[in-house]
């Protein structure tokens, strides 16, 4: 069993916990949060141990693995002091509140071989995988142009405030939103190298940008558009979206459906020529809890299997945040 | 419950496996008089039950049907509780006793003794007994014998092991309502053990149950030999996991399956109402006979 503590239980935090909770090789050793409300409610009808600091929750329950799921701000002190003690850490994207804070965490984990894992859980998801293993096997030719979009209705009106509209926190469109995109632009094509030109837009928010528009390179000099905005409330919930214009075809995907057009004869297996159409149902594995999303469960499961050693520790890691960290640094730098 | 049950995901552009799907719904069911319209079609095709989340729209849903009392004579609708981003917006918007006081029933300081004192004492049950009556306010002078805690809420306080949380539910349903309560749930192995631990006997369980496997925790044989071996009221919904599975087979299966009481669907046309209608209708004669 692997002994888990959670520090933070806000949205994410209390999604995490019930998987956990849910875990057959997990035992949750301690949660910890300082707003009381919810954790005096997890103390009364959770058999969980309850704590408000988080230092006395490593120092009494003696977890091996943490899941972090704090504002931004906290990430790199709370990680940095979780590697000195030797925990195994999971933090809630995005990594770091600044992107130099990110190199002296990755190389701390490296030397203490301890897991580490952010995260940004559309890479569990069978669609954005299947759209990789396409692109690494060269399906649709060379790539030169991507559309990266993220839309969905989480700032809707103005007078909203919490830490996520506050820029000092970690919160904001392009922090928050964006970032989900960058990370999977970064991961199935090449990593963000320079950003041409970029927009920040407060639609609703006074502090932050609620859309984000960007014309980029990356490192393989593929070029293309993201387009994000939080503040759209067409969309019930948050829809992330990649299209990938290739010499051979086309890849359009979203987390429950992949389009793929071939132009020519020769396609991979399982595939023909011309539109093909494959959903989410398709292509998810199975989990043994499911909250919200097969994605939630599979990243969790990843880390304790990680934890485990039963499997290398490759996808998420802090190294590849913190690309998407500077990729973010990047966009903000390039305002026009 | 009767054999079919009507659902509304189609009406508020809940698609599991197209974003463009899902919009188009929206588009098309964006007057009341195009649900309406369509859960009428379902009467024609003989299904008298409908399944429905707590969302702002049903209200005015409700409204239509209290209206005319004859031609909706033994129609039955299943409350399914909370319509969680109500409150999730409402929360970021107003804060969790701004929350409150929008949502508890009636005038806020006329109930403030027992939202009030609720709040202060943190005492989490008479908290949920509140919203419960909140949501159930739309309902009124409507027939809703089973009243459903919706799948996000039921997977959490099940993941958290909250299970004297789920069982306070359906006791309170039951004592207020005089109703049974329903769950739906992505893990329905899990839930019914959960359940069963704290007492509550037959539970009414809703989940996915399809020939893929589709949303079924823990595995399709996990999910059949609970079928066969445990007591409970089971209700089927994502027959057609999504459009993976063709529906002469989807039905097929669910329909020779044991223990299903109850099967859910939802579809916004009227040749693929009537279609599953007489589908389901075709494999349990079929099933009787044999």
């Amino acid at each position: 069993m692997v002994k888990t503590g959670i520090i933070g239980i806000g949205k994410m935090g209390i999604s995490h916990l019930a998987i956990l909770g849910a875990h057959k090789d997990v035992t949750v050793a301690g949660v910890c949060d300082t707003s009381k409300m919810m954790l005096d409610a997890i103390e009364k009808y959770s058999p969980f141990p309850c704590f408000t600091d988080y230092r006395k929750m490593l120092d009494t329950a003696k977890p091996d693995a943490v899941v972090v799921a704090v504002p931004t701000k906290f990430h790199a002190t709370m990680v940095s002091e979780l590697l000195d003690r030797n925990i195994h850490v999971f933090v809630e994207k995005p990594f770091c509140l600044k992107a130099d804070e990110a190199p002296a965490l990755i190389e701390k984990a490296r030397a203490k071989k301890l897991v580490n894992q952010v995260g940004y859980h559309n890479k569990f998801i069978g669609t954005f995988r299947e759209v990789k293993r396409m692109v690494k096997a060269g399906a649709i030719g060379e790539i030169y142009h991507f559309h990266g979009q993220s839309y969905g209705p989480v700032v809707v009106k103005t007078k909203q405030e919490s830490w996520r509209t506050n820029p000092e926190e970690g919160g904001g469109c392009l922090m928050d939103y964006a970032s989900h995109i960058i990370d999977l632009i970064n991961d199935i094509l090449s990593p963000v190298e320079k950003v041409n030109s970029s927009q920040l837009k407060s639609i609703f928010s006074r502090e932050v940008d609620d859309a984000v528009y960007a014309m980029m390179e990356l490192r393989n000099k593929v070029s293309g558009i993201l387009s994000v905005n939080w503040s759209d409330d067409t969309f019930r919930k948050m829809s992330t979206s990649i299209t990938l214009n290739g010499s051979k075809g086309k890849i359009i995907s979203d987390a429950n459906e992949l389009k793929i057009y071939f132009k020519e004869k020769e396609v991979p297996e399982g595939y023909s020529t011309g539109w093909n159409v494959k959903y989410v149902t398709d292509l998810t594995e199975p989990v043994d809890y499911y909250l919200r999303g097969e994605e939630y469960t599979a990243q969790l499961d990843y880390f304790v299997q990680s934890v485990k050693g039963t499997r290398p520790n490759l996808i998420n890691t802090f190294e590849s945040a913190a690309l998407t960290d500077k990729a973010i640094s990047m966009i903000r730098k390039a305002q026009s | 419950m009767e054999r079919i049950i009507f659902g509304d995901n189609q009406f508020f552009a809940v698609n599991h496996i197209s974003d463009e799907k899902a919009m188009a719904q929206s588009i098309r069911f964006k007057e009341d008089a195009a649900i309406i319209h369509t859960l009428d079609t379902a009467r024609n095709a003989g299904i008298e039950t409908f399944m429905c989340t707590t969302h702002e729209r049903i209200g005015n849903i409700c409204d239509i049907v209290r209206e005319q009392p004859d031609k909706y004579r033994g129609y039955k609708m299943y409350p399914c509780m909370p319509y969680a981003h109500k409150y999730a917006n409402a929360v970021t918007e107003l804060g969790v006793t701004g929350t409150l006081k929008k949502f508890v029933p009636g005038n806020f300081f006329g109930s403030m003794f027992k939202g009030g004192v609720a709040f202060l004492s943190k005492d989490y049950l008479s908290i949920m007994e509140l919203l419960v009556d909140s949501e159930m306010k739309m309902f009124k002078g409507i027939d809703t014998p089973v009243i459903f805690l919706q799948n996000v809420i039921t997977d959490l306080l099940l993941g958290m092991q909250m299970n004297e949380v789920l069982v306070a539910f359906h006791e309170y349903i039951n004592k207020k309502y005089n109703a049974e309560a329903g769950f739906i749930t992505m893990n329905m192995p899990r839930l019914l053990d959960a359940l069963e631990a704290g007492g509550v006997k037959n539970p009414i369980i809703c989940s996915s149950i399809n020939k893929v496997g589709f949303r079924m925790s823990g595995g399709r044989e996990l999910y059949e030999n609970t079928l066969k071996t445990r007591q409970f009221r089971a209700i089927a919904m994502q027959v057609l996991a999504g459009g993976a599975v063709p529906a002469r087979e989807a039905i097929e299966y669910v329909c020779t399956l044991p223990g299903i009481e109850s099967i859910l669907f939802g579809a916004s046309s009227k040749v693929n109402i009537q279609e599953t209608v007489s589908l389901i209708h075709q494999y349990d004669k079929k099933i009787f006979t044999s």
